[in-house]
């Protein structure tokens, strides 16, 4: 995933005197380094490493760019508990740019980003929000008269590595969906000449990619992913795995309406469209909003929006998945897996070939 | 004097991709063009599918407003299936849109908007015992002592002291139209940490009854958070307590924090209650359903427009009015441009006539935007939180009349300065205000229905699609914390056949119609607007995050008969 020329350099300089001088003490500092370290899955032990990447960096420079998107991911990072956006952008990096919080505009907010840029050419962690339209040479998003493209290149040019963060980021999303009017395409479709990282969802939990920022800048590479540029340690694990409610579909017992008594007993939702047996995410275990809950959790089916196009293979996301089995599971939904895979290819090719139930408006007349 | 063309883009501190062309000449700005620059075009992904799923796909719409589309989707679909929801369910929708509004207009004061009026660079400077006396003089807020203002104002040395300024790189600091104190420069910033903090934890209502925030689950028919006090897995006991607790740190932060700020700050720009007016129109079509999304009359803020400012005569709103032009748009018509469209047979068939990017300028093109225009029986409409609270004036809401009122008497201004940018910005505090007590009255009234048995969430007469018309189509209106919102539904076999929304940033950031009546941004950039330096455009900031743009919202496709989108030109 990466070599020493996409390394971050630390620079020598003091952020634990800044931290000390912050009133933080160093016990809390190491408490804080070893609850880091376990919410990146590594053991405790290894929260001094932390602690000592944490404190000889001066604040790295995070650009982070706004494409075609909705910006529900930047609010997803508004919301993390540990380390607050407050405490991130005061005092762990120097977010140089963000379209949503700075206060220049215009001039002043291109200056911002080409000074960054050049100042930090090499180092700085960009992170991408939003797809990239293609179609018709990219007219579809401008930013200060220039293409979504354009800007995404300019800026990946001097990244040490890239957090795509959402799944528009990560392969278009709902724009993307069936018939991608604007040809909107994933970060890793244009660049692909720098270490790109998925941290997927529609939106992620925002803990997960301030995890994600604070792996890269703790060990100096981004975390280990899986086949779809995820990161294991939060999307290593399939939701129907992990799901508090699994024992009630292994017993067989299951919500049939919505409201129904077996809704009241926090019944499985599996018969009313959930789709955990087929997705790959840290809502069960991260929980949102600070563990207050998860989509699950509150009684709605999983709409399975950490997987790539699942905008049409998860669709009609009240219809309920096909052959999921009780019991060794696992065999199962690896072939459905692999056949959600083979759909949504066909889905962006635009072959027609018909899944899960949805039939695009644009073939009236090519039923299935 | 010349005339100089000034160009501000990207506008930040907003949803989406804006950009505002102007000319400028003495100082003031006398022309301006706003600029939608994305466009994506998710309702055209919607054709074909099932109509029970069209909430999530028009949710992302927008993440900032990530209840608004939902909701209406949800309304436009059971109004086309003949559904009404569970008293239970309607509450808690507005239990979770209005906890929406109060923690998206924080978010927009002290996040998006403040560094308008704030010098945070001043707040360095600040006596912090000074700060600690303004504090304590205008709220009971207990964070009020000069040593919590010297750690806020410690912390933003430490900050500054690197030369590391971050997001606040390039501001706008020591710009002759800031006027604060330094030492209430400290209390906003102070504020603006404070504020991050409290909001992640009073939007957990939507991840209690929804399961996450941003994008939070709904249901066509209800919501899918079952009630049962006596489940782990459900709404009960614990969590109504927790949802008890956030409105009352809402209520708690609203009153004591938000609205003494905007008051204090306003004093200090009274100057621009009269500038930035613009369109003298505003339409509300009214939100927060108190016995039902058809009782149009029980809405707690009420349904109208106010014409030519107005606001002795509320007129009633008729959606079938509502009609869309794009002779100013990248857009075609098939029956001619020059033609408005009710959204019923709306078109939106993109042909992109602008320049090849990059690009210098865009005023000098006839089409210049992905917005439409839409107009009410012709004319622009001003929408968002100054129309809502001038139609729930002029409509004798008595809550409504006595903040707007004791607002005025503070600053020591009359009626007529609620039509500004100050207005629209005062307007907002208006609302959140109501809004935070008017929670613990729906919160109240969900325990009642609760304790008297009632725990129904959601109605199945109509869910399955084997009950549903062969053909049928709906109306959803909501009024968003940006504004007046509608989406419309024509369903057929079972799958959507067309959909189409006309969203609050449509209206403001909507551009010239073919009668050449400029869009509310655009109007209120020209009324009576200064602008010191054409190259530091911090007073166009203010006038345009005081109607809180939400671009993606705005930009949207349908294409009426599924037909793929037709070749674009590029110049």
């Amino acid at each position: 995933m990466t070599n020493s020329a996409q390394r971050f350099t630390l620079e020598s300089d003091h952020l634990g005197d800044h931290l000390h001088a912050h009133g933080v003490s160093r016990r809390d500092f190491l408490e804080f380094c070893s609850k880091l370290a376990v919410v990146l899955g590594l053991s405790e032990t290894l929260g001094p490493r932390v602690a000592h990447a944490l404190q000889v960096a001066k604040r790295p420079s995070v650009i982070w760019i706004q494409l075609q998107e909705c910006t529900g991911c930047v609010e997803s990072v508004l919301r993390t508990v540990e380390p607050t956006i407050g405490n991130l952008v005061l005092d762990l990096v120097s977010l140089d740019y963000s379209h949503t919080v700075m206060a220049a505009a215009g001039h002043q907010a291109e200056a911002a980003l080409q000074k960054a840029m050049q100042e930090n050419a090499g180092k700085y962690l960009l992170i991408v929000t939003g797809s990239v339209p293609l179609a018709e040479d990219g007219i579809y998003t401008t930013i200060g008269g220039r293409t979504a493209k354009a800007v995404l290149e300019d800026a990946a040019k001097g990244a040490a590595a890239i957090i795509a963060v959402g799944a528009c980021a990560h392969w278009g999303s709902v724009q993307a969906a069936r018939p991608n009017p604007t040809g909107a395409v994933g970060v890793n479709e244009v660049i692909k000449d720098k270490p790109v990282i998925n941290v997927t969802g529609c939106p992620p939990i925002g803990d997960v990619v301030t995890a994600t920022v604070a792996h890269f800048l703790t060990f100096n590479r981004l975390p280990a992913t899986d086949s779809d540029g995820r990161p294991l340690f939060a999307y290593g694990k399939r939701i129907h795995d992990q799901c508090s409610r699994r024992a009630h579909f292994d017993a067989g017992q299951y919500v049939e309406v919505f409201d129904d008594e077996n809704a009241r007993r926090g019944w499985c939702l599996y018969h009313v469209g959930c789709k955990g047996p087929a997705t790959f995410s840290p809502c069960p275990i991260f929980q949102w909003n600070g563990g207050t809950s998860w989509p699950i959790g509150a009684g709605h089916p999983c709409i399975g929006c950490t997987e790539r196009h699942f905008w049409d293979t998860m669709t009609p996301f009240y219809g309920r998945l096909p052959d999921v089995g009780g019991f060794g599971v696992e065999s199962k939904v690896d072939l459905l897996g692999a056949a959600l895979a083979i759909g949504a290819a066909a889905g962006v090719t635009g072959k027609g070939v018909s899944h899960g139930g949805h039939q695009s408006g644009r073939r009236p007349h090519n039923p299935h | 004097m010349a005339v100089t063309k000034v160009v501000v883009d990207p506008i930040t501190r907003i949803e989406g991709h804006l950009r505002i062309e102007a000319q400028a000449e003495g100082g003031r700005i006398t022309n301006a063009w706003a600029h939608s620059t994305q466009f994506r075009g998710i309702e055209l992904v919607m054709q074909g599918r099932d109509p029970r799923d069209a909430w999530a796909f028009t949710q992302r719409i927008c993440g900032v407003c990530t209840v608004v589309h939902a909701v209406a989707s949800c309304r436009a679909v059971e109004d086309a299936l003949g559904i009404t929801i569970p008293p239970n369910a309607n509450l808690i929708r507005n239990l979770i849109h209005g906890m929406q509004f109060i923690q998206d207009h924080v978010i927009h004061f002290y996040h998006l908007h403040a560094l308008d009026w704030v010098d945070v660079i001043s707040a360095l400077k600040a006596d912090p015992a000074g700060t600690a006396r303004i504090a304590k003089a205008i709220s009971p807020w207990p964070n009020n002592s000069e040593t919590y203002f010297r750690a806020v104002q410690d912390r933003l040395k430490r900050f500054a002291s690197g030369g590391q300024l971050g997001i606040f790189t390039n501001g706008y600091w020591g710009h002759p139209a800031y006027k604060l104190p330094a030492e209430v420069n400290l209390l906003a910033v102070a504020h603006y940490l404070e504020a991050l903090d409290w909001q992640r934890d009073v939007i957990r209502v939507h991840t209690i009854f929804g399961g996450k925030n941003p994008h939070p689950n709904f249901l066509v028919g209800g919501m899918a958070s079952a009630i049962n006090l006596d489940g782990t897995a459900t709404i009960n006991t614990e969590r109504l307590v927790d949802i008890q607790g956030m409105i009352r740190r809402a209520r708690e932060f609203v009153e004591q924090v938000y609205w003494p700020d905007l008051v204090a700050i306003a004093g200090f720009y009274k100057d621009w209650a009269a500038i930035g007016g613009g369109v003298p129109n505003f339409l509300a079509v009214g939100e927060f359903p108190e016995a039902g999304v058809n009782d149009v009359d029980k809405l707690y803020f009420p349904r109208g427009i106010i014409l030519d400012k107005d606001l002795s005569k509320v007129h009633p709103y008729d959606h079938k009015l509502v009609k869309e032009y794009i002779t100013s748009s990248w857009y075609t018509y098939s029956g001619g441009d020059a033609a408005g469209l009710h959204p019923w047979e709306g078109e939106t068939t993109p042909r992109y006539t602008g320049p090849k990017p990059p690009y210098q300028y865009l005023q000098d093109q006839q089409r210049y935007t992905w917005m439409k225009a839409p107009r009410y029986e012709g004319k622009p409409m001003q929408v968002g939180p100054l129309s809502r609270m001038l139609v729930a004036y002029g409509s004798g809401h008595a809550e409504a009349r006595e903040l707007v009122g004791a607002a005025l008497a503070k600053l020591n201004v009359g009626p007529a300065a609620l039509f500004s940018t100050l207005g629209r910005t005062a307007a907002r505090g208006i609302e959140t205000v109501l809004l935070a007590r008017r929670m613990e009255v729906w919160f109240g009234q969900l325990v009642e229905r609760i304790k008297s048995g009632d725990t129904r969430t959601f109605d199945k007469a109509h869910w399955e699609p084997s009950t549903w018309p062969a053909s049928c189509e709906g109306y959803g209106y909501l009024d968003a914390p940006r504004g007046a919102l509608g989406h419309w539904v024509q369903i057929r076999d079972g799958k959507i056949s067309r959909y189409q929304c006309v969203v609050p940033s449509t209206w403001n950031c909507s551009p010239r119609d073919g009668q050449g009546q400029l869009g509310p941004y655009e109007a209120a950039l020209t009324d009576n607007h200064p602008l010191v330096q054409p190259d530091q455009p911090l007073e166009i900031l203010r006038t345009i995050h005081s109607f809180d743009p939400c671009m993606s919202c705005g930009v949207h496709v349908l294409d009426a008969t599924g037909a793929p989108v037709v070749s674009v030109k590029v110049q």
